[in-house]
């Protein structure tokens, strides 16, 4: 039994992970985009990001997975019965209302990187704010360019900066990821929880925590070797 | 001919006119030192000649050649602004050493990625300012292992890499404590006695008698006075200066 529920726990692990790294992978660039909206001088542009971030940090996960989720399939379903004449228009409809059935996990995926995205973009503002203006300045009257000054001279002073609240950050998306089962993606803790539910056994339920214990172990070991490694200068 | 000629420059924050019409001019190799209280515009006048602002009128001309223009500073390409700072190097009070690489990095950086010169000659340069700085020991240090004073005078290292016309100094001991300063105005001195054309911004009244061709007190956005040190020291021509060189002495 025990191994029948390591493998099975093994197996949500596995789509545990991969939501981990894909959220990762497009939430770490997307979020520099974001922050640049935000620092943007064009006022507008400026104030709708910061309204999408804060509608994006001001509600649960949760609620934007189940709104991605489910949101389009709604507004198909009300769409159809307001349209209920036009084949074209009516083929989109449907499409629009099924859509969710194929594609849960990318659903959550598409509402883990926009939420991640919107917190790291705060964080990267942050770092990029608190760098002291002479050292751009101490970049210009060297007649360097502005891409010089913030590739060359900027950004790993962001980095070191910012790597504390970044691996807080990356650490809670490990845990994050339990939200997906609240529209079925089988990840560890939904893996386990059928235990609970066909054997009536609790146990396999606190098992998870020894995996979640084991990935951000990896993770702060990570953190900490590139704090480390970060530590040959101040700034 | 001077090497630079500033014509009745300009500049305001706002409502509040820092600059209100400086002229001046300096010889190649000589050493212009500008004196004069805090607020009185100092710093202003040195950002503008590197352009990290921008006066609204007056002009700029280096070797005879009009290089800045007030009336035409919202016409410039980045890639003229660029070109403009180059002409001149700028000391920050605060050194502004770039802290994640080494003194030898923090000198070439610029001219590597201006491709100034060849790599091996860049790093040469390099070393030979290093050299010229006392510092040869240092060479791979970080900004964070140095002090004050080695720091300031990597910073002069980096900002003669790109052999600049005039090389300008903001308050450059201001931030060190009286025995760091000397060592920074030691290497100074050592310019000025190799014709570095250099405009310094003090508050070190001996060294500026001792180092200046030429010395200017500004007040309140102008210049009131222009002269040799000796002129300067001895004989103050006008009030508000014989006042402030009289409170800094009994100071």
């Amino acid at each position: 039994m025990f191994v029948e529920v390591s493998l099975k726990l093994f197996e949500g692990m596995l789509v545990t992970c991969k939501l981990f790294a894909l959220t990762l992978l497009f939430s770490l660039p997307l979020g520099l985009v974001i922050c640049f909206g935000s620092m943007s001088r064009f006022n507008p542009v400026k104030w709708i990001v910061k309204i999408f971030v804060w509608i994006i940090r001001g509600t649960p996960l949760m609620l934007q997975l189940i709104v991605i989720y489910y949101g389009p399939g709604l507004i198909g379903t009300w769409a159809s019965k307001l349209l209920t004449t036009g084949a074209a228009a009516g083929g989109f409809v449907e499409w629009l209302a099924t859509w969710h059935v194929f594609d849960r996990f990318f659903a959550v995926m598409i509402a883990f990187v926009i939420n991640y995205a919107c917190y790291f973009s705060e964080i990267y503002r942050g770092g990029i704010e608190s760098i002291s203006r002479g050292q751009y300045e101490a970049g210009q009257v060297l007649g360097m360019t502005k891409a010089q000054i913030f590739f060359k001279v900027i950004l790993l002073q962001v980095f070191k900066r910012i790597v504390p609240p970044m691996s807080n950050e990356i650490i809670t998306l490990v845990k994050d990821t339990s939200l997906a089962r609240v529209v079925m993606v089988y990840e560890i803790i939904w893996n386990a929880q059928k235990f609970v539910k066909s054997d009536g056994l609790l146990w396999p339920l606190f098992y998870t925590a020894i995996y979640y214990l084991l990935f951000c172990g990896i993770l702060t070991l990570l953190f900490g070797y590139i704090e480390k490694k970060m530590s040959y200068f101040r700034s | 001919m001077p090497i630079l000629e500033v014509k009745d420059l300009k500049k305001s924050f706002g409502k509040t006119e820092i600059l209100k019409g400086i002229s001046f001019s300096i010889e190649k190799g000589d050493v212009l030192s500008i004196i004069g209280s805090s607020g009185s515009g100092k710093t202003t006048l040195l950002r503008c000649l590197n352009f990290l602002e921008f006066a609204e009128n007056g002009t700029i001309a280096v070797n005879d050649k009009v290089i800045y223009n007030g009336a035409e500073k919202n016409k410039m390409s980045e890639q003229h602004i660029r070109e403009m700072r180059l002409h001149f190097g700028l000391v920050f009070q605060s050194f502004n050493l770039f802290p994640q690489y080494s003194v030898l990095k923090n000198i070439m950086l610029a001219p590597t990625l201006l491709k100034f010169d060849t790599p091996e000659n860049i790093e040469k340069k390099a070393r030979e300012l290093i050299d010229k700085v006392g510092l040869s020991d240092k060479v791979d240090y970080y900004p964070c292992q140095l002090s004050g004073g080695q720091q300031q005078r990597v910073a002069i290292a980096r900002a003669l890499a790109l052999n600049p016309d005039i090389l300008c100094f903001d308050e450059p001991t201001s931030a060190l404590d009286p025995e760091l300063t000397g060592e920074v105005l030691k290497v100074i001195k050592q310019l000025a006695k190799n014709d570095t054309t250099m405009i310094i911004v003090t508050h070190e009244m001996n060294f500026a008698r001792e180092v200046s061709d030429k010395i200017i007190f500004m007040d309140d956005g102008v210049v009131l006075q222009e002269g040799t040190p000796e002129e300067f020291f001895n004989n103050a021509s006008n009030e508000r200066v014989a006042a402030f060189l009289k409170n800094v002495s009994e100071y």
